[in-house]
């Protein structure tokens, strides 16, 4: 129905619905009756489709609030980014099919359902006017060389759990393991899509695909953790991960100092955030969700800020590259301002949002190992000095342009908004805590 | 003895089938190649799942190959010559790749064989020989229709052999709706930015 309604309605009631059900997820807790007056109301925890049941416990209320409560973020933004409508209608199937990921049972399956959700944003990334871009394929083809991969590695692990001492089962399961979340998260050097499509699709677009396909795959890979003891005690396999994601953090922190194209530049900080991601999934500590947690909720909101200010600035600049964006702090200056402090944010600049994940990182990462402190803080580096360097360009004039606002005011409301939440996660990092302290019990055995 | 006389025939099918895409120009051939590259498939999945289910792999396969069909069939004739010029485009060469998969395939088939026991040779041979063509068909080209055509192979191995060992419905569902999704994803980007902005304003 969303698709078929005004360009102006469509992301508030889209918008409204994922507040709703973000709220409903905190307040209302599930298996339990609440009487409403006369009314006796009650979330059953499991349905069953197929012979399969999609099932949902209490500590995933905080874990849909969080990730509805950002959806709406999104879907609120839609209108201020000159989204198409059929953003919202798509958004919010992307966004079921990966809460589904999480709530179906055998949790393996949700490698399929991830796929279903990444085949949907494909309509999204390539309007009907436009060729597609090797990009976009790319994105299509990883996508699906995944799914193969992780299932079978889970099929494979079952027999792993079963004889433990079976070394060649072992190593072929974690390959096959490791190869499937490598094509799913982009892991070095298969993230040569993600700066592609910065920079052929709209930023709004590839802004919420940055933040939601990879928040469900963490979140599915710390299932695979959790599950599997052989997958969770291994210090090989944890090593692996961590270099993966040191390889990621620097390389993103280097290109994203190399690039002369501000949404390339986005995409390279998405993956220098996946690294940390990585590295805190790699952890031998019991910190890692909390870790991984405080990571994810920034993130959303840090892309859906910077996503935003770029399709505002897209409309004046459409190549986004350095000579076309020169000077617009002055025209421009409440999406410009929007960036630099989304960019800053993801390099762990002090009172911003991105900070408060970035110390507990690295507080765990020095305590294990001081080169990857190292490696992690000379990606971030590369993070900070293009973000100076986006910040030299933007406010790089003559002295002819007079300073004005050519952003509407929904768009000012919508960034002010994102850079005072910027802001307040950055200086009261405690206002997560209630969302924080349940998740946790997600998992069975990881930080226990 | 006949249902495996069958099941190598099936194997022997893939090979070609697989072989004709892969060194085919036109799409009319590999489409076709493809529709009876799932009925080899289909035979293969019959021997895990049950008929009812592996038909419905093979409906889903042929209602791809048509949605992909009708897509192209709509698309001007210039498009016809749209294969990259860059890269590697000499028949004989793509052949010898499949001689490889086809080789490979031989190899292994026994070792997983004895490794997983109960999946059947014909079946593990025609699965890696999906995949194999799959991964190559990948590797040679960037022509939209043909990148979906070899994901769509390489998942046709890959539903194959995974109905060995997991026989849900609600995979076998999933597995088919994905396939699905993918023709009609490769039949959007096919269409997409063959119309012109204003074809679609006006409509």
């Amino acid at each position: 129905m969303l698709l078929f309604l005004r360009e102006r309605i469509s992301p508030l009631i889209a918008g409204t619905v994922a507040s709703i059900l973000a709220l409903t997820a905190l307040i209302i807790p599930i298996d339990t009756a609440l009487l409403l007056g006369s009314i006796s109301l009650k979330i059953s925890p499991s349905i069953q489709f197929f012979g399969r049941s999609f099932s949902l416990s209490n500590a995933d209320g905080s874990l849909l609030a969080v990730i509805y409560g950002l959806a709406a973020l999104w879907f609120f933004g839609t209108e201020a980014s000159g989204s198409a409508n059929r953003f919202v209608s798509f958004g919010l199937m992307i966004v079921a099919l990966l809460t589904a990921s999480i709530a179906v049972e055998p949790f393996l399956f949700a490698a399929l359902l991830l796929e279903m959700a990444a085949m949907l944003v494909i309509p999204l990334l390539i309007p009907p006017t436009q060729k597609p871009s090797r990009g976009v394929v790319r994105f299509l083809i990883y996508q699906t060389l995944a799914m193969p991969f992780i299932l079978f590695s889970g099929w494979m692990l079952a027999g792993v759990e079963a004889s433990p001492g079976d070394i060649n089962t072992t190593v072929q399961a974690g390959t096959m393991l490791g190869l499937g979340f490598a094509f799913l998260l982009g892991v070095f050097p298969l993230y040569n899509w993600i700066p592609m499509i910065t920079e052929d699709s709209p930023p709004y677009v590839v802004g919420f695909l940055l933040w939601a396909l990879p928040t469900f795959i963490v979140v599915f890979a710390l299932g695979f953790l959790d599950r599997y003891t052989w997958v969770r005690t291994s210090p090989q396999l944890s090593g692996a991960i961590q270099l993966a994601g040191i390889f990621m953090v620097a390389s993103g922190g280097v290109f994203a100092a190399l690039q002369r194209h501000i949404g390339r530049m986005m995409g390279y900080a998405a993956i220098a955030e996946t690294g940390l991601l990585m590295l805190a999934m790699g952890m031998q500590s019991a910190e890692i969700v909390n870790v991984s947690f405080l990571l994810l909720i920034p993130r959303g909101l840090e892309l859906a800020v910077w996503a935003l200010a770029l399709s505002i600035i897209k409309r004046k600049a459409p190549t986004l590259q350095f000579n076309e964006v020169q000077g617009l702090a002055r025209s421009y200056p409440v999406a410009t301002t929007a960036i630099i402090l989304s960019h800053l944010s993801m390099t762990g600049f002090p009172l911003l949002a991105g900070f408060p994940p970035r110390l507990a990182l690295w507080q765990e990462l020095a305590g294990q190992s001081l080169p990857t402190s190292f490696w992690v803080f000379f990606g971030m580096l590369g993070l900070l000095f293009a973000a100076t360097r986006t910040l030299a360009v933007f406010v790089m004039a003559g002295g002819n342009n007079v300073w004005k606002l050519s952003e509407s005011w929904v768009q000012m409301t919508m960034l002010g908004l994102g850079m005072i939440g910027l802001f307040i996660l950055g200086m009261f990092p405690q206002v997560l805590q209630p969302f924080l302290i349940n998740l946790p019990a997600l998992f069975n055995h990881l930080g226990q | 003895m006949i249902i495996e006389i069958v099941s190598w025939i099936a194997v022997g099918l893939i090979l070609v089938t697989s072989t004709a895409m892969l060194i085919s120009r036109d799409w009319r051939i590999s489409l076709a190649a493809l529709a009876l590259q799932y009925v080899a498939a289909f035979w293969l999945v019959t021997r895990h799942l049950p008929f009812v289910m592996a038909s419905a792999k093979l409906i889903t396969g042929w209602m791809v190959v048509a949605a992909l069909g009708m897509t192209r069939l709509g698309l001007s004739s210039a498009e016809d010559t749209d294969e990259e010029s860059s890269l590697l485009n000499g028949g004989w060469f793509r052949v010898i790749l499949m001689c490889i998969v086809a080789l490979v395939a031989a190899a292994v088939t026994a070792r997983i064989e004895a490794v997983i026991p109960g999946l059947g040779l014909q079946v593990i041979a025609g699965s890696l020989l999906l995949i194999g063509a799959g991964v190559v068909h990948l590797g040679v080209t960037s022509d939209i229709l043909r990148v979906v055509v070899g994901l769509l192979t390489l998942l046709t191995g890959f539903e194959v052999i995974y109905a060995a060992v997991e026989s849900s419905i609600l995979v076998a569902g999933l597995l088919s709706v994905i396939s699905l999704g993918l023709g009609l994803v490769g039949s959007y980007l096919l269409l997409a930015g063959s119309s012109s902005p204003e074809t679609e304003n006006g409509a």
